[in-house]
């Protein structure tokens, strides 16, 4: 007899799920807000926390920037940063990480101290985006950085462009992405002649200049 | 030096540095002087009619009348809310980003303005998580601004007060779309709400809400400085005033450029950009970012208005010129464009979570050869299944663009499905000759 020949639950060939029986149990207690003395979190993460709830109207406001709070001085959103986010704010961590998990700059999981976001979308991807990404990957590997391609970052005027922790560069051309991270782990200025801050107006850059 | 093409007054000045900083923005252009004006001088209801009559259209996408929105908001005591929406994010646009960075006070003066307009007491400015380089300058004027008087209680000396607090995203396209602006300066996930009630009756915290655009807001210390009839003495009579046009792609000098509405699109593409690169030519263009339909040459003498990009059947948006020249693909191209919508999809309605996942899949298909062109047709049925049936408009924003392309580059598409097709259309026609050969 084959087990959907038989009588559902009372299947003698199936396992019995014990959901099936018992009803489903939750895989963790439900959570609850932890509080402040479970949590060890750094009184600077705190007040900074408190600081941001205070400027706005409804204290939940502050979720995103408590989360770059935690994410500036763990590197990452840890499980832990968020827990300790999540007693200063009065909320269970889950409500903290439900909004973590919906952004592409807040990462739930472990990152390099660096961030290298290589544009892909349109006008990067007609100008080489894609073969710049190739050479960040490349020229980064093994480094101490997360590269990755990222959609536009609203800098189509210097395509393909580049984001190394939060500072745009470009245009840049494949043979740049070695300089610019050898300059970056050095802890030096990184491509200045390329950075978007000292870039003019696209009508004052000198003739025949792109 | 602007271009003779070039008309600046939102960038007037603006290849200074030091307008960036308030004793720059008051000396070079007499920043300010307005606020001051309208918080002394006038009444809402004045500058609100000041804003109607000027005919300023929204520069963050639909376009509509700011005056109008700004009238919608209910009257009476009661928490009201400002939102700038500096959540630029749409591939193509990078104008807010130059407002931002090189004019910051003109913002937050016109900001102040508009919270007058609006009654509202507590403003918000909404800006793109990795815009952190202009954040920091906000940041850094609105520190200014409150130093100065001009932001926080008892605003020079007039008992009107207001608060302005720059909040970071952190990355995510949807928050451009207002609602979800909302939810997501509330603190929560960036979904859109269901409208109506639209946000100037319950927007923030439940409170009546006026969102608009950097440029729209940029543009309003101006308007109330010189007047309506002195704005409408620029760009044309739907579109009036200066639009600071973003121009990316196959072109020779991308950029920010500030123009009359109403000029030629060649002169934007051609004249400003310096045309596509030595021997190539303009293949199509988005007029107005990624989500516009894309237009052919043939609609290069159009005057880039609101109006005339919509009797094209595309739309001027937020003012991003995206040009595709003869090299590029319009099938690879049509796939990185619904990608984008694919990857920023929040999820929340099926037409757009599955619609554009669907037409990632069917456009690889097309690329990678192996598509036929009946898939074409189901390309266009789920495009038009997406279109207008979502809480928003990002499922709409893929659907337009895929499908202008579908329709007018057809020819192109089938090629590349025809290319792929040939070895086995050989054999398929002659067995015999091909066993006869090998």
């Amino acid at each position: 007899m084959s087990p959907v020949d038989g009588p559902g639950i009372f299947n003698p060939n199936l396992p019995v799920d014990q959901a099936v029986t018992e009803g489903r149990v939750p895989p963790r207690a439900e959570q609850e807000i932890p509080e402040l003395h479970e949590v060890d979190c750094p009184d600077e993460l705190r007040e900074r926390i408190e600081e941001l709830m205070a400027r706005y109207p409804d204290r939940r406001s502050a979720s995103i920037p408590a989360l770059w709070a935690v994410q500036e001085r763990y590197g990452w959103c840890t499980p832990e940063g968020i827990r300790q986010a999540a007693a200063v704010m009065r909320f269970t961590p889950a409500e903290l990480e439900s909004v973590a998990s919906f952004y592409d700059l807040l990462h739930t999981d472990p990152v390099g101290t660096h961030r290298i976001e290589v544009c892909t979308n349109i006008s990067c991807w007609m100008r080489g985006g894609d073969e710049l990404l190739d050479a960040f990957v490349a020229a980064g590997e093994g480094a101490d950085a997360h590269i990755t391609g990222f959609e536009c970052l609203g800098a189509c005027d210097i395509a393909p462009m580049v984001s190394i922790d939060q500072r745009y560069y470009g245009p840049l051309e494949p043979n740049e992405a070695a300089t610019a991270i050898e300059q970056l782990l050095a802890g030096e200025e990184v491509l200045p002649e390329k950075a978007l801050a000292k870039r003019p107006l696209a009508a004052d850059l000198p003739e025949g200049g792109s | 030096m602007a271009h003779a093409l070039e008309t600046r007054v939102l960038l007037e000045h603006a290849e200074d540095p030091a307008l960036r900083t308030l004793d720059g923005y008051k000396r070079l252009v007499g920043g300010y002087a307005t606020q001051e004006k309208a918080y002394r001088q006038m009444e809402q209801d004045e500058v609100l009619k000041e804003l109607e009559d000027s005919g300023l259209r929204g520069r963050g996408g639909a376009g509509f009348s700011m005056g109008k929105k700004a009238s919608f908001l209910p009257r009476g005591e009661m928490a009201k809310y400002l939102c700038c929406n500096a959540d630029e994010s749409e591939p193509g646009a990078f104008k807010d980003r130059e407002l931002m960075q090189r004019n910051p006070h003109q913002l937050i003066e016109g900001i102040a303005i508009a919270a007058l307009a609006a009654d509202a007491g507590h403003a918000f400015i909404f800006i793109r998580g990795e815009y952190a380089e202009q954040a920091d300058i906000l940041d850094a004027a609105v520190a200014e601004a409150y130093e100065a008087g001009y932001l926080g209680t008892d605003i020079l000396g007039t008992h009107r007060d207001l608060e302005l607090v720059v909040h970071r995203g952190a990355g995510a396209y949807i928050c451009g779309e207002e609602t979800a602006l909302l939810d997501a300066l509330e603190g929560k996930r960036g979904n859109p709400r269901l409208k109506p009630p639209f946000p100037a009756v319950q927007g923030l915290y439940g409170g009546p809400t006026l969102i608009n655009n950097v440029e729209t807001l940029s543009n309003v210390p101006r308007i109330v400085a010189n007047g309506a009839e002195w704005f409408k003495g620029f760009g044309t009579e739907q579109s009036p005033g200066t639009k600071v046009v973003s121009i990316s792609g196959g072109v020779r000098r991308p950029g920010n450029y500030e123009v009359e509405l109403g000029i030629p699109t060649r002169d934007l593409i051609y004249g400003l950009a310096g045309g596509p690169a030595e021997g190539h030519e303009v293949k199509a263009f988005y007029p107005g970012g990624s989500s516009s339909p894309v237009l052919t040459p043939a609609e290069l003498d159009l005057p880039y208005s609101f109006e005339a990009m919509a009797e094209a059947g595309s739309m001027l948006g937020s003012g991003s010129i995206i040009v595709a020249d003869d090299r590029v693909s319009i099938p690879h191209m049509a796939l990185r464009t619904a990608r984008f919508y694919h990857h920023e999809s929040c999820g929340k309605c099926t037409p757009c979570r599955e619609g554009t996942n669907w037409t990632v899949k069917m456009l690889e298909r097309v690329v990678r050869g192996e598509a036929t062109p009946m898939d074409l047709d189901i390309i266009s049925s789920v495009q038009q299944n997406i279109m207008g049936h979502c809480l928003c408009v990002l499922g709409d924003s893929m659907a337009m663009p895929v499908s202008a392309m579908v329709n007018k580059f057809r020819d192109e598409f089938e090629q590349v499905i025809a290319e792929a097709n040939a070895p086995y259309a050989a054999v398929e026609g002659s067995p015999l000759t091909l066993g006869a050969a090998t």
